[in-house]
């Protein structure tokens, strides 16, 4: 069977199942008033007050709670060693990896400078990162639909804590259960007992490491988060035993991300804008997943003077179960959406394939992450809708709202504050010992190692090119910072925008008014993407990525 | 205050749900249904004792086995990594000659499968392609004394493709392969 076949059934089957559930999304997180749905109630009990809140307020309940999220996960790894669950006894971290680690998974990044089996109990695994992995997604989809309500002319945002609630206990835990029973079913192992120990048929000893891992494979591939039980995630066999866990798991991770689209839709009330901004999305990642396949399928470079017979491409850092066609396509939709788990050492990818992966982070909202994906879209769409009213002379309105020159300037701010912590950290790490004693490969690869690193944490991703050592103090304080610049910034920037929308009067769309369903509006928002987001980095891309493939011999 | 208060009542209930409850029901449903897996494809021989996981590569270095890809991390199953490097690294191409002496050379007519010239991403493959196996057969013959079509007949037997008809290659399990080896054609007993 060829590649586009999988493609297909992956990309388009996950495309299908999002209808339905951006359907049911919808009614879990924003019950019509007057019909809201039985679990309101419960969620009043747990979460107080559940009045409306306007935007600084539920800005501020929204950064109260991270910051809750942050301390706990930040105390239970800084402790791990005295806690319970540590069958075989991890010891001691360092403490800016405890920063590092908790500013990660916090941000729903899931960058890690430490490998699972090596370092963490598994109460830190449970407790620490899988709890984040579900509230840290929840708060993303929360601050969706909060943005969503507010375009739609909501006289209130709504009630964070209960949209958290919602979004944790009504859309992840569910769907995290049925997902988790099939990768059960699928081979992985899901156990509390420590390390096995095997003698092997040669007579060595082999420790292999094991754990919950079902469950927490599941929630990190659903809620964009990435981070694995494993220091090689998704690549390990107990990870990801089978083609079908690992077709399962690239479901798992486009999934939410194409649905929040949809309920976005159905909350703003305009399921065909909905269905424009879907086929935008789909159509970059189409391309990057065309062009990574193709790239990949060159044989790799150093083994030109061997006499080695390659079929199927570049296998370096690949895992024959998983097939050919799906490290490529992995790379693309973990990166598309800012997930971050690996199918494939993206170090190891011909230089052209590891420019699809950064490309996703640049821009970072075709789909992107659960909920913030959106959100990011929303900010090109701003830029896109004032762009085109400025062309044919019109005032730019976005479904009754006027765009003017205070919203357009927050979004640039957010666009721009995501390019200057790529750029400038690389900038910075590139030209110092911070980072050149740090890179594997030397020349224009090392540059794209720490270009990588950057680019990954500023996305809030959490993939690398893992031959960068990172695991050193001004490695783990410089991305733990810009985890947190990058992810803040860009929930904080669109709710000033929806909360200054909010205040204007709203306008009536008239045949005058600028489509937001069309062909048109399509294209317009695809070219925003590509100007705004992708040719600020082309210059990175050329020290790097491009360098390197057209040095290659 | 209220919001911070409101917050830990919320972060209460979602780490008693969404921890403990999901993982008490994947756990007792992965230990009830499909034990063997749950924990870790482990496997015993005849004794009791374990040998390995069947989903983790093991070093196979003697000539009457059947040798996995090659591991960045030395088949370590507590510390798995890949060798992260760039394709065109020169150490990538060190590594692949000197791999290539080990299997007694290879040639134009005769080149060698990539996947045993690869490492993985994890450094645990336990799977070689088909090609790979069949490429190991001669030696392996020759060090057990046994026919080579005997053992080609097994590779063949133990082949599968990884995604039914949606992948087009075919792989086999290195640990699975060297036990059906010892239990099928078994090895000369001074190798013991």
């Amino acid at each position: 069977m060829d590649h586009a076949t999988v493609i297909l059934f992956i990309v388009g089957g996950t495309a299908l199942l999002s209808l339905p559930l951006g359907a049911y999304m919808k009614w879990a997180m924003d019950p019509a008033p007057g019909q809201a749905n039985r679990w309101t109630a419960l969620f009043q009990t747990i979460g107080g007050a559940s009045a409306d809140q306007n935007w600084k307020r539920y800005l501020v309940t929204l950064l109260v709670f991270n910051a809750l999220m942050f301390t706990v996960t930040f105390v239970i790894l800084a402790t791990q060693q005295w806690l319970p669950l540590n069958p075989d006894e991890r010891g001691a971290l360092d403490p800016t990896l405890v920063f590092n680690t908790a500013a990660s998974f916090t941000t729903n990044t899931n960058l890690q400078h430490y490998a699972g089996e090596v370092s963490m109990s598994y109460l830190s695994q449970l407790a620490g990162l899988m709890w984040l992995q579900f509230v840290s997604a929840a708060t993303g989809i929360a601050a969706l639909t909060a943005l969503a309500r507010g375009i739609a002319g909501r006289p209130g945002l709504g009630n964070f804590l209960m949209d958290v609630q919602r979004a944790s206990f009504l859309v992840l835990l569910p769907l995290a259960v049925v997902v988790a029973l099939l990768m059960v079913l699928g081979g992985m192992p899901m156990t509390l007992q420590g390390s096995a120990v095997a003698t092997t048929l040669e007579g060595a000893m082999q420790t292999i490491a094991r754990g919950p891992v079902a469950a927490f494979l599941t929630i990190k591939q659903l809620g964009t988060n990435g981070g694995g039980f494993f220091g090689p995630n998704a690549t390990h066999p107990l990870e990801n035993p089978t083609f079908w866990t690992n077709a399962l798991a690239m479901v798992a991770i486009i999934l939410i991300p194409m649905a929040c689209v949809w309920m976005f839709g159905r909350i703003v009330g305009r399921q065909r804008h909905a269905a424009v901004i879907f086929t935008v999305m789909t159509a970059f990642i189409l391309v990057k997943i065309a062009g990574a396949v193709i790239f990949e399928s060159a044989p790799t470079p150093a083994f030109a003077e061997l006499a080695v017979s390659e079929e199927t491409g570049n296998l370096e850092g690949k895992e024959l179960r998983l097939g050919a066609t799906t490290g490529p396509l992995w790379a693309v939709l973990t990166t598309a959406t800012s997930n971050g788990s690996v199918g494939a050492m993206h170090d190891s990818l011909n230089p052209l394939t590891g420019l699809m992966p950064m490309a996703g982070m640049w821009l970072n909202a075709t789909f992107g992450g659960v909920g913030v994906g959106m959100i990011n879209m929303f900010l090109y769409i701003v830029v896109a809708v004032f762009v085109a009213g400025m062309m044919v002379g019109r005032t730019p309105e976005y479904l009754g709202h006027k765009i003017e020159a205070k919203e357009v300037r927050f979004a640039i701010l957010a666009l721009f504050a995501h390019a200057v912590l790529i750029l400038g950290g690389t900038a910075l790490f590139a030209a110092t010992a911070l980072g050149q004693t740090t890179v594997q490969d030397p020349g224009a690869h090392g540059f794209s190692e720490i270009l990588y690193e950057f680019t990954s944490a500023a996305a809030n991703n959490g993939s690398g090119f893992e031959g960068l050592g990172d695991g050193t103090g001004p490695w783990n304080i410089a991305t733990g910072l810009v985890m947190l610049l990058g992810r803040y910034l860009p929930i904080i920037l669109p709710f000033a925008i929806v909360g200054s929308l909010m205040a204007k009067r709203r306008t009536t769309e008239s045949a005058g008014t600028l489509g937001v369903e069309d062909a048109t509006f399509g294209t317009m928002l695809g070219l925003t993407v590509v100007i705004f987001g992708a040719l600020t980095f082309l210059p990175a891309a050329a020290l790097g990525p491009l360098a390197e493939h057209f040095s290659l011999p | 205050m209220s919001d911070f208060i409101s917050g830990l009542r919320v972060a209460a209930a979602t780490m008693v749900l969404c921890v403990g409850g999901y993982t008490a029901i994947i756990l007792g449903f992965a230990q009830v249904v499909t034990p063997a897996t749950a924990n870790g494809s482990l496997v015993t021989n005849g004794d009791g004792k374990i040998v390995g996981s069947r989903l983790i590569a093991q070093a196979f270095t003697s000539p009457q086995y059947f040798w996995p890809r090659p591991s960045a991390v030395d088949y370590d199953a507590a510390g798995a990594g890949g060798s992260n490097l760039s394709p065109a690294n020169p150490e990538l191409t060190e590594r692949a000659a000197a791999l290539i002496a080990a299997y007694g050379g290879a040639t134009e007519e005769r080149p060698i499968p990539a996947d045993l010239v690869t490492a993985s991403g994890a450094g645990l493959d336990p799977h070689i392609s088909l090609e790979g196996a069949l490429f190991q057969v001669a030696r392996v013959a020759r060090a057990r004394g046994v026919e080579p079509s005997a053992v080609t007949t097994l590779v063949r037997n133990m082949a599968y493709a990884p995604g039914a008809f949606f992948t087009d290659g075919r792989i086999v399990n290195v640990l699975e392969l060297n036990l059906a080896l010892d239990a099928e054609l078994a090895a000369p007993a001074d190798s013991d």
